[in-house]
Formats: structure tokens, C-alpha cells, sequence
């Protein structure tokens, strides 16, 4: 078998690990209180509507409810996936490759296409 | 698992290459394989042009001509140029990059046996005398309407073999990024890998809409869809935009490869370091973006519109631009170099007119006004020879005689090479020179015969000449690479002296675990900095060494692709016999249970004891 090897911390890099991990957990505790807060938001404007509250048009609520999606699928991505961190590079590349050219592509079909 | 050269019986010999996981024997295997289909598309074009050859000839009818003709192209882009590309990846990259394998051997043999089994399928057509037809390209408005079975051959084996090429592509993606050695940072990766890497993340993206496409049609003609019927309320042009996203990435798939030999050929042999790597680099990027951005350009007459067209012109002319800085550098590469010229020389110099011809014509086209006229004429054919055998095909021949050593541990006969492109070089100018102007007096492409008396006739003979002039170098090249084999004369591990990159500094062929210990790379082009420093073996060792992991060969793959050719004969005769949905079912349930096999296998490969590669070494002579 391979030779299994050992590799101790020194205090320092032990101290500052454990402070990252620390601020780590502390912003995703933070980014999924903020992700549940948006999702209660998204929904209460949904009830809203249906209850008539004066104000709460469709108009309104689509744009909103998407808008809230993309900022739920970025902390996603950035701080469950932990895309934030170092070494993530090629993935965000292709991740934005595939965004960039699922997006261009629907584009020419609705315009040049069905339309 | 010893490495003592033994002789073993040709059961066991074939069985090795059936369950081969060893990038270095698939390397092989997509080079045959793909040059077995080199000469079938080969033979196709030998046919076309002599029917071609006088005007109202019948040599062929005017069905099989559509025959030949669709055969002809997708043969030679599917089941030749891509498989014998990928057969150098295979066999040349995980040694750049100073790997031992690729990341999912496993896989690359799926990958293999995909291609292998969906070519098989395409071809067997010609058995059942019901060829696929409607072109290369299959327009949905003919090949909807194409009777009996050719357009269904060709749907389902292009499905077949685009889902190795998938495999292929992501398979290459990951091994370049995770499996460099020691210091092989992405700006110090040689060229070839690069381009390798961009190739495969163009067939990462352009691939799955293909496989759509190809499902639309699967359905349309076999299962009673009606994507692209526009009496049931579909769209043809749909399948041209689909085939078109995929097909344009895809002839950038098969030069960026290319272009990737040339750059190690030009350093090489002006014997200096790429003129310009990082511009090299970012213009392969750029290249493989700006791919996915121009496809409408072969549909301007489709009628999209003024404001579509002006919009893809644009971006299709931009193209030109890295393409430009890469002939440039290239150029400069040679500047002031010591150059030696050997065959693979001379096929990169040969390149480069040839290349920037079809580049020339390529603008003229996307000039979207000048391809009214262009369209669907010999043009047409003309460019895209000039690009593909011009570009594609002269850098498979180049590096089939730069790294057959590193292939085979043999060097190929350099007269006997010279011979051949001479030969291929005089003739790809006259067969496709004079097409350019057939193109301008009218000549429409994809036409089986043509009347006297239209000023067409000596054009399409000297044509004709320059395809026979281009078979004779062929043959002479399958000769070199008889005799060279017959003969046997091994050679060390840099026979042309002045390798550069990391597969150089190791034996010809290579031991099956490459690296007796992972390579440290300290620039680019590691290999001379070494040797500038007086490091005889051009290699410094990251590791002591150590054993190593390897992958256990396995049988699995083959059986998996056999499973989906069943399946595809089973989707064809459906409606019309009985056995066909039996036949569908049961050969997906084999591949299905191939597949559960594998998973549930628990196959965690084999260690080289650190005893046996140090007796390997010893063997060798000390090879550090
Ligand atoms: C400067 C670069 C290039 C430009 C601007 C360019 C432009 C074009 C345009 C506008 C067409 C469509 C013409 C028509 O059908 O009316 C075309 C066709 C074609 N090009 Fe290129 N091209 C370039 C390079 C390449 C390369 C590098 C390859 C392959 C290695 C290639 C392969 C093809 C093929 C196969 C077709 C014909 C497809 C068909 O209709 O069957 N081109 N090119
Ligand atoms: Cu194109």
C-alpha cells in the first residue's frame, strides 16, 4: 500500500483554521437566515395578490419572485456549494460558459425563430 | 502483471486490447479504428470524383451519389478526423501533462467502444442497401422525407458514437485538471494540451444539442413525432439552427487540435520556444468562445433577416482575428530558428498557405451579401476542404509521423515520407484550387451529374487528377507504415533530438504506468530546460519512488455499446416486424445491466510494486 503520512498543525495554522472555520459558519448561518427571509417574502407578495391587496399587482410580483430567485441560486452556488472560496476557478468558468450560452442561444430562437 | 516482455498467445493479446483501459492502447485503438474509416470515406470520394469526372456520366446513380456523398462527409468528420484526434490525445496528453492515466480510464474505453459501435451501425447501411442520403448536414426537410432506412442509420449511429464523443470530451476536461504533475500550472502546459483542453470543452457544450437534434429526428422519423413537420404544426428550420449550434463548434473541435501539433511541430523543429505562447493561448480561448456565436452563417439564405445576418457576419469575421495572431506567432516561431526539415516540418509548412487560403474563402462567405452567391456552390466545397484537409488532415499527418515513435517505438521511413506529401500536397491543390471557380461559373454542389457545354468539363477533370495524386500518397503512406513495422528498428526516447515537452524524456513506446515517478516541470517546456541545464534524462523526479496505482482493464465497456447497437437496430424495424421492440428492449437491458454490474462491482484497481519498477529501471539501463 502507499505510505500514509502524517502531517501535524502547528498552533498558529491550527488557531487560524479554527477562526475561518468559525466565519465560515457564522455567514451561512447568516445566508440561510437570509435565504428563508426571502422565501417568506417571495411567498407573503403571492398571498398578498390573492387576497387583493391594493398594490400587490402581477406586474410587481413576477419580476420580484425571479429577482429573488437569481440572488437564492448566487447564494447557493457561493456559499452552500462554497464557490466563494479559493481553487473554484475552472468550475465558475464553465458554470458561466453554459449560463452565458443557455441564455444566447433561447435569445436567437425567440427572435429570429418564433418570432 | 509483470512488464517482462513475454509472449503471449493472440487469445490473450486480443483480450488485453478488448479490456484495455491503458490510454496508450486506446490512443492506438481510436487510431486504427479511425483511420480504417479514413480509407472507407477515402474510398467514397474516389467514387464521387470519377463520377464527377466527365459531364453526364453514370458511373454511379444519381441515389447512390447522395449515398457517397453523405457517407463521405459524415464518415470523414464523425469516424475519421474526430477518432484519430482523439486517438493523439489519448496516446500524447496524460504524457504532456505528466499523468499516468487519464482520469476515468474506465470511461475512455466507453468512449472507444461507443465510437467504434456507432460507426459499425452507420456503415453497416451499405448492407442493407439503405444509405443515409440527405447530406451530412441531414436537413430536416430532406431527411424527413427520406424513404426507407438510411436517414434512421444515420440518426441512431451518430447517437451512438456522439455519446463516446461526450465521454471523451469530459473525460479529457478532467484529466487536464486534476491530473498535471508538480509544477505543470495551466501557462506551462504545451500547446497541444491546451488545445486539447479547449477542443474538449467546446464537445462539452456543442455536443448535447447535437444529441437533441438527433433525437427530434429519431422521433420525427421513427416514433411519430413531428418536431420539424410543419403540416403537424412543427418547424424545419429548427433542425438546421440545432445541427448548426453543434456543427460549427464542431469544425473548430477539429482544428483546434490541430493547430495544438502544429504549435509543438513549428517549436520544435525551428528548435525555439512558441513565439507568442500566452497570445497562443488566449487566442485558442477566444477561438473556442467566439465558435459557439457564428453558426447562422450557414444559414444567411435561410431568409433570417438583414439585422440576424449583419449580426452574424460580424461575429463570424471576428473569428479571423485570433486565428490571425496564431498563423502570425507561428510564423515568428520560425523567425530566427534553427529549422530542421523533417516530414512533420514540412507538413506545417505546407499548412500554412493552405489553412490561410480556406480562412480567406471562409471571410468571403461570412461576408453574408458575397454568400448569396457563394451558397451551396463549389465554393463551398472548395473552403471547407481547404480548411479541413488543408488544416485537419495535414496535422493528422504531421503528428502521425511526429509521435509514431512515442506510438509505436518505431520512426516512420522520412523519404518515403516526403513522397507522401508531395504527393497529398500537389494533389489536395488540384482537386480543390479550381473548385473555387467552378463555385464562380455556377456549379452547384451536392449534384450528381452535369450537362456538356457549360465550361465545367477540364475543371472537374484536373479535380479528379488531384484526388488520384492525393490516393497515391495515401497508399504510399500505408506502405511507409508497413515496412516501417515490418523492419522493427526501435528507437530511444526522443528520436528527433529535440523534444520539448514531457513525452520525449521517457521511452518509445512508454511502460504502461509511464512515469516511474511523477515528473517535477519547472517551465515551460520542461523537457529542454532541463536539458539547457545538462539534465541528460530531461526529467527531475517529484517523488521517490513508490508504488503505483493502477486501473484494472475491464470487458465491461464493450458490452455496454454492443447492448445500445442491439438497441438500435431494435428502434429501426419497429414498425415493420415484430422482433423490433423485443430487440429495443433487450438491448437496453443489457446495457443496463452491464452498467449495474459496474456499479456494483467493487473494482479498486492494483498497485506496481516499487520492487518491480526499480527492476523495470534497471532493465532500461538507469534511467533515472
Ligand atoms: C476564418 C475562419 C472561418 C470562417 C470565417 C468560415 C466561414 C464559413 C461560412 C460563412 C460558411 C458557410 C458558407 C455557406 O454554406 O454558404 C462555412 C462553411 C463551412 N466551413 Fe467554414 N469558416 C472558417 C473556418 C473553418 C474551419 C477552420 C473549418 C473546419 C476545420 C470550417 C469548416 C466549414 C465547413 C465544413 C463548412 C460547410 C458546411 C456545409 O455546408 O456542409 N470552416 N464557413
Ligand atoms: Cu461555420
Amino acid at each position: 500500500m502507499a505510505d500514509v503520512q502524517v502531517y501535524k498543525r502547528t498552533p498558529a495554522e491550527q488557531q487560524l483554521a479554527q477562526r475561518r472555520s468559525k466565519k465560515a459558519m457564522r455567514d451561512q448561518v447568516m445566508m440561510f437566515s437570509l435565504m428563508i427571509f426571502l422565501t417568506l417574502v417571495s411567498f407573503s407578495m403571492v398571498v398578498a395578490y390573492e387576497a387583493g391587496v391594493a398594490g400587490f399587482s402581477k406586474y410587481l410580483i413576477i419580476p420580484m419572485v425571479m429577482l429573488f430567485a437569481a440572488v437564492q441560486v448566487g447564494l447557493q452556488l457561493y456559499y452552500f456549494m462554497h464557490m466563494s472560496e479559493k481553487g473554484h476557478g475552472i468550475p465558475q468558468m464553465f458554470m458561466y460558459t453554459g449560463a452565458l450560452l443557455g441564455f444566447l442561444i433561447p435569445l436567437t430562437f425567440v427572435t429570429i425563430v418564433w418570432w | 502483471m509483470s512488464s517482462v516482455a513475454q509472449k503471449k498467445g493472440f487469445g490473450a493479446t486480443l483480450w488485453d486490447w478488448l479490456t484495455t483501459v491503458d490510454h496508450k492502447k486506446i490512443g492506438i485503438l481510436y487510431f486504427l479504428g479511425g483511420g480504417f474509416f479514413f480509407v472507407v470515406g477515402g474510398i467514397e470520394a474516389m467514387l464521387i470524383r470519377w463520377q464527377l469526372h466527365k459531364p453526364n456520366n453514370d458511373f454511379v446513380s444519381a441515389g447512390l451519389f447522395n449515398d457517397l456523398i453523405t457517407m463521405h462527409g459524415t464518415t470523414m468528420i464523425f469516424l475519421a478526423a474526430m477518432p484519430i484526434l482523439f486517438g493523439f490525445m489519448n496516446a500524447i496528453v496524460p504524457l504532456q501533462i505528466g499523468a499516468r492515466d487519464v482520469a476515468f480510464p474506465f470511461i475512455n474505453s466507453l468512449g472507444f467502444w461507443m465510437f467504434f459501435f456507432g460507426g459499425l451501425f452507420l456503415n453497416l447501411s451499405w448492407f442493407f442497401q439503405q444509405v443515409p442520403d440527405a447530406g451530412w448536414t441531414s436537413y430536416a426537410s430532406l431527411s424527413i422525407a427520406s424513404e426507407g432506412h438510411g436517414v434512421d442509420f444515420y440518426a441512431i449511429g451518430l447517437q451512438i458514437a456522439g455519446g463516446g464523443t461526450l465521454m471523451a470530451g469530459i473525460n479529457f476536461l478532467v484529466t487536464i485538471i486534476n491530473m498535471r504533475a508538480p509544477g505543470m500550472t495551466y501557462m506551462r502546459m504545451p500547446l497541444f494540451t491546451w488545445t486539447t483542453f479547449v477542443a474538449s470543452a467546446m464537445i462539452l457544450f456543442a455536443f448535447p444539442p447535437l444529441t437533441v437534434g438527433l433525437f427530434f429526428l429519431t422521433f420525427d422519423r421513427m416514433f411519430g413525432g413531428n418536431f420539424f413537420d410543419h403540416t403537424m404544426g412543427g418547424n424545419t428550420i429548427i433542425w438546421e439552427h440545432i445541427f448548426w449550434i453543434f456543427g460549427h463548434p464542431e469544425v473548430y473541435i477539429l482544428i483546434l487540435p490541430a493547430f495544438g501539433i502544429f504549435s509543438e511541430i513549428f517549436s520544435t523543429f525551428s528548435r525555439k520556444r512558441l513565439f507568442g505562447y500566452p497570445s497562443m493561448v488566449f487566442a485558442t480561448v477566444l477561438i473556442g468562445f467566439l465558435g459557439f456565436m457564428v453558426w447562422a452563417h450557414h444559414m444567411f439564405t435561410v431568409g433570417l433577416g438583414p439585422t440576424a445576418n449583419a449580426i452574424f457576419a460580424v461575429a463570424t469575421m471576428a473569428i479571423a482575428v485570433p486565428t490571425g495572431v496564431k498563423i502570425f506567432n507561428w510564423l515568428l516561431t520560425m523567425w530566427g530558428g534553427s529549422i530542421r526539415v523533417t516530414t512533420p516540418m514540412l507538413y506545417a509548412l505546407g499548412f500554412i498557405p493552405s489553412f490561410v487560403m480556406g480562412g480567406v474563402t471562409g471571410v468571403m462567405q461570412g461576408a453574408a451579401p458575397l454568400d448569396y452567391q457563394l451558397h451551396d456552390s463549389y465554393f463551398i466545397v472548395a473552403h471547407f476542404h481547404y480548411v479541413i484537409v488543408g488544416g485537419v488532415v495535414l496535422g493528422i499527418l504531421a503528428a502521425t509521423h511526429y509521435w509514431w515513435p512515442k506510438m509505436f517505438g518505431t520512426l516512420l521511413d522520412e523519404a518515403l515520407g516526403k513522397v507522401t506529401f508531395w504527393f497529398f500536397f500537389i494533389g489536395f491543390h488540384m482537386t480543390f484550387l479550381i473548385q473555387h471557380w467552378l463555385g464562380f461559373w455556377g456549379m452547384p454542389r451536392r449534384v450528381w451529374t452535369f450537362m456538356d457545354g457549360q465550361g465545367w468539363n477540364s475543371a472537374n477533370l484536373i479535380s479528379t487528377i488531384g484526388a488520384f495524386l492525393m490516393a497515391i500518397g495515401v497508399i504510399v503512406l500505408v506502405y511507409n507504415v508497413i515496412i516501417t513495422s515490418v523492419k522493427n528498428v526501435k528507437v530511444a526516447n526522443d528520436p528527433w533530438g529535440d523534444g520539448r515537452t514531457l513525452e520525449w524524456a521517457i521511452e518509445s513506446p512508454p511502460i504502461y504506468y509511464n512515469f516511474p515517478a511523477t515528473p517535477l516541470v519547472r517551465g515551460l517546456d520542461t523537457v529542454w530546460i532541463e536539458k539547457m541545464e545538462g539534465n541528460e534524462t530531461g526529467l527531475t523526479p517529484a517523488e521517490p519512488i513508490k508504488d503505483i496505482h493502477m486501473p484494472n482493464g475491464s470487458i465491461i465497456p464493450i458490452l455496454m455499446s454492443f447492448g445500445l447497437f442491439i438497441a438500435g437496430f431494435g428502434a429501426m424495424f419497429r414498425t415493420e416486424e415484430s422482433w423490433g421492440l423485443p430487440v429495443l428492449i433487450f438491448g437496453l437491458l443489457w446495457t443496463f445491466v452491464a452498467m449495474a454490474a459496474r456499479s456494483l462491482q467493487d473494482d479498486t484497481g492494483y498497485y506496481v510494486k516499487k520492487d518491480e519498477i526499480l527492476r523495470d529501471l534497471k532493465r532500461k539501463g538507469g534511467q533515472k
